[in-house]
């Protein structure tokens, strides 16, 4: 890639502008990346619903913003995004006996179209913004001649915040480690005491939580619109594919090197290669180590998903 | 045969409610003598591009509501029957052939696209129902389909004015973006191809998917090109994300957009960075400021007013496309004095002077479109707010 740069008389502040370009975008996939992850370590399941989450929580922030301060409206999205989760696996989850995954996979489909026509008719159709965290639209920080927005900087900031709390709450809670217990067998799980219906309801939770969050981290750069949720849990998938499914912090680094990949690949190529460069290198990535970047071949194998 | 009778009772029944005027507004038929005018329209009013099609669904909604209250066009009382293409080029096609064959519509308002238009253009006109494209790409009317017409302006003359906006400012070297849409594309070529005449070379021109969320990437290589402008040409939210994402980059170089920037939402939505955002548009949103002998400034501000006020939101020009689309008709019945199809066609070609939103439409049996250069005029973001460049 550099010595195809290079051909092209590229300054350095021009390379680095890309990078930082590549960062902003990589920010967000990473971002959505980690939602997908809570679910799938309790469950074994994908939710297509997180996309919905996202929406949800970025619509209920901008809704509440208008009359509270920026922090409490966040709060109050995440809370009431957490709720509906729960209430998601109350209504379709928590009465099925011990479902197939392939029946919980298209739970979740039919969920996010639900989900997805309500916002429609709660908000209606048209695109939102939540404030920017500091600064406004035009604001944008200069570092080494190149520019990038502070708003970036807060999702990855976000975004490194919730991997660090979810590797701590995995690693040394209970509750934590009873969900990796129920996901990696939870016949066992259960006969070791724990309760694994709770801890399903509560990965919901987690999950809607972290993508209320991530929705209002990013509602600034990308907006928000009742049916942009799927498009984008599209990349966050594929992010959390190509980092290894069930790693938040896999998600991050992969969502990090998928918008580098594909910022580089528009300084070289049309843009409207960019989803073909993407999903090429996804699939040799696939092909080569089947279980992602940092996944591990041999717990993935494991998997009934 | 008792359980046939009830059979038939039950499906009149059905029909009755399927077929009942729930759009249409007022109780339809009061004491009109004629028979009600059946107007469909397929718009989108939901999905990608509902920020079209809901504005266009309400003005109509609301037109023939004041239609029908006023004893209706002609005497024949309006029933509009609004359906759902989400945008969707397969539901266009399928719901324009429900109306021509099943609810024999005498006019089909929209589609809201241009895809959609496209695609439905040789449906009606094999189907001889009269087409109002709410729509903007010009090959909707070009080539010219006997029954096939269009309100919004052309994509031509939208880049006519851009082009000239940029001589008086002296630019010559542009980077051109454009959503990966039928208008998108339209756009971009129309571009291509006036820029040589105007002396302005386009230095690099790139097409960006139409549910992009981020442009920064596309934006440092238009910026690495030294343009002087970038014209986005899109009908997308992303019209907004280009306009931040030139900020965050530190580009100062000044943006122009096409006449999709027609909706005060986008400027909300970009914010501080829609200041100075340049584009062309008809004078629905900066009817305030018109001089008083403009002959469009009443017809607009009372529909701004009665829209706004019934409404509780802006206005936006897509929402005029479908009022023009209407009063064209309702012009053409009149004139006619008849609802019989090729009738109401042949004196929409001859329709003259019509005063419209988008501006005043002359249509002719080659112009389907029926608008000049003049319709439009370069608008500008101040104070977040829409206002005449010139000013």
């Amino acid at each position: 890639m550099p010595t195809s740069l290079a051909t092209r008389d590229v300054s350095f502040e021009q390379f680095f502008q890309y990078f930082l370009s590549g960062i902003t975008s990589g920010s967000m996939y990473a971002i959505i990346a980690i939602g997908f992850n809570i679910i799938y370590n309790t469950t074994g399941i994908i939710n297509f619903a997180q996309g919905e989450f996202l929406i949800l929580g970025g619509m209920i922030g901008i809704s509440l913003s208008s009359f509270l301060p920026l922090p409490l409206a966040i709060a109050g999205a995440v809370i009431v995004t957490m709720g509906v989760g729960a209430l998601i696996d109350f209504l379709f989850i928590s009465w099925l006996k011990g479902p197939s995954v392939l029946r919980l996979v298209i739970i979740t489909i039919g969920v996010s179209i639900l989900i997805r026509e309500s916002m429609l008719h709660i908000w209606d159709e048209k695109v939102r913004t939540l404030q920017h965290f500091t600064g406004t639209e035009i604001s944008s920080l200069k570092i080494l001649g190149a520019y990038i927005s502070p708003q970036v900087l807060w999702v990855l900031g976000i975004s490194a915040v919730i991997v660090v709390a979810l590797n701590l709450f995995f690693r040394l809670t209970l509750v934590g480690r009873a969900m990796r217990a129920c996901s990696d067998n939870r016949t066992a799980a259960r006969l070791c005491g724990i309760r694994a219906r709770r801890m399903v309801t509560f990965s919901f939770m987690l999950s809607a939580a972290i993508g209320a969050l991530a929705g209002c981290a990013i509602s600034p750069l990308t907006q928000t619109q009742y049916n942009m949720g799927a498009p984008m849990a599209i990349k966050g998938f594929t992010v959390a594919i190509l980092g290894g499914l069930g790693n938040s912090t896999a998600a991050v680094i992969a969502g990090l090197a998928l918008g580098l990949l594909e910022a580089f690949s528009i300084a070289v190529l049309p843009l409207a290669y960019i989803d073909a460069v993407s999903i090429a290198v996804l699939l040799v990535i696939l092909f080569f180590r089947p279980s992602g970047l940092f996944g591990n071949r041999e717990a993935s194998a494991l998997k009934e998903f | 045969m008792k359980k046939a009778s009830i059979m038939v009772l039950a499906t009149c029944l059905l029909v009755g409610i399927v077929s009942s005027p729930l759009f249409a507004g007022g109780e339809a038929g009061e004491a009109a003598a004629k028979g009600p005018v059946k107007v469909g329209a397929i718009l989108a009013v939901t999905g990608g591009a509902s920020w079209l099609g809901a504005p266009e669904a309400k003005t109509l909604e609301m037109l023939v509501e004041e239609t029908n209250a006023a004893g209706g066009i002609d005497g024949h009382p309006v029933q509009l029957i609004i359906k759902d293409s989400q945008a969707s080029a397969e539901k266009a096609i399928s719901f324009a052939k429900q109306l021509i064959e099943e609810e024999q519509v005498l006019a089909i308002i929209g589609p809201s696209t241009s895809g959609e238009s496209m695609a439905i253009k040789d449906i009606c006109q094999e189907g001889r129902t009269i087409l109002l494209s709410c729509a903007a790409a010009e090959t909707i009317v070009d080539p010219v389909a006997s029954y096939v017409f269009k309100t919004p302006q052309k994509d031509s003359y939208a880049a006519i004015w851009i082009f000239k906006t940029m001589q008086d400012m002296g630019i010559s070297r542009i980077g051109v973006v454009a959503g990966n849409t039928g208008f998108g594309n339209g756009g971009k070529a129309q571009l291509e191809k006036y820029a040589p005449e105007y002396g302005i070379e386009i230095a690099i021109a790139e097409v960006y998917d139409s549910g992009a969320t981020d442009l920064t990437g596309v934006l440092t290589k238009l910026k690495a090109r030294d343009v002087e402008a970038v014209v986005n040409w899109s009908i997308v939210p992303a019209q907004s994300i280009v306009a931040k994402n030139m900020r965050q980059l530190g580009m100062e170089v000044p943006l122009f957009q096409s006449h999709g920037f027609g909706n005060i939402k986008y400027v909300e939505a970009a914010g501080e960075a829609a200041e100075g955002i340049i584009f062309p548009c008809g004078r629905l949103l900066v009817a305030d400021v018109l001089p008083a002998d403009n002959p469009q400034k009443d017809l607009l501000i009372s529909y701004k007013s009665e829209y706004e006020a019934r409404y509780g939101e802006d206005v936006s020009t897509f929402g005029g496309h479908a009022y023009d689309a209407f009063i064209i008709l309702k012009a053409a019945i009149e004139k006619s004095g008849t609802v019989e199809m090729d009738d109401v066609r042949d004196a929409i070609e001859s329709l003259q002077g019509v005063v419209g939103t988008a501006g005043i439409f002359n249509i002719s049996a080659s112009d389907h479109n029926g608008l000049g250069l003049d319709s439009f005029e370069m608008l500008t973001v101040k104070d977040g707010k829409f206002t005449l460049l010139k000013q």
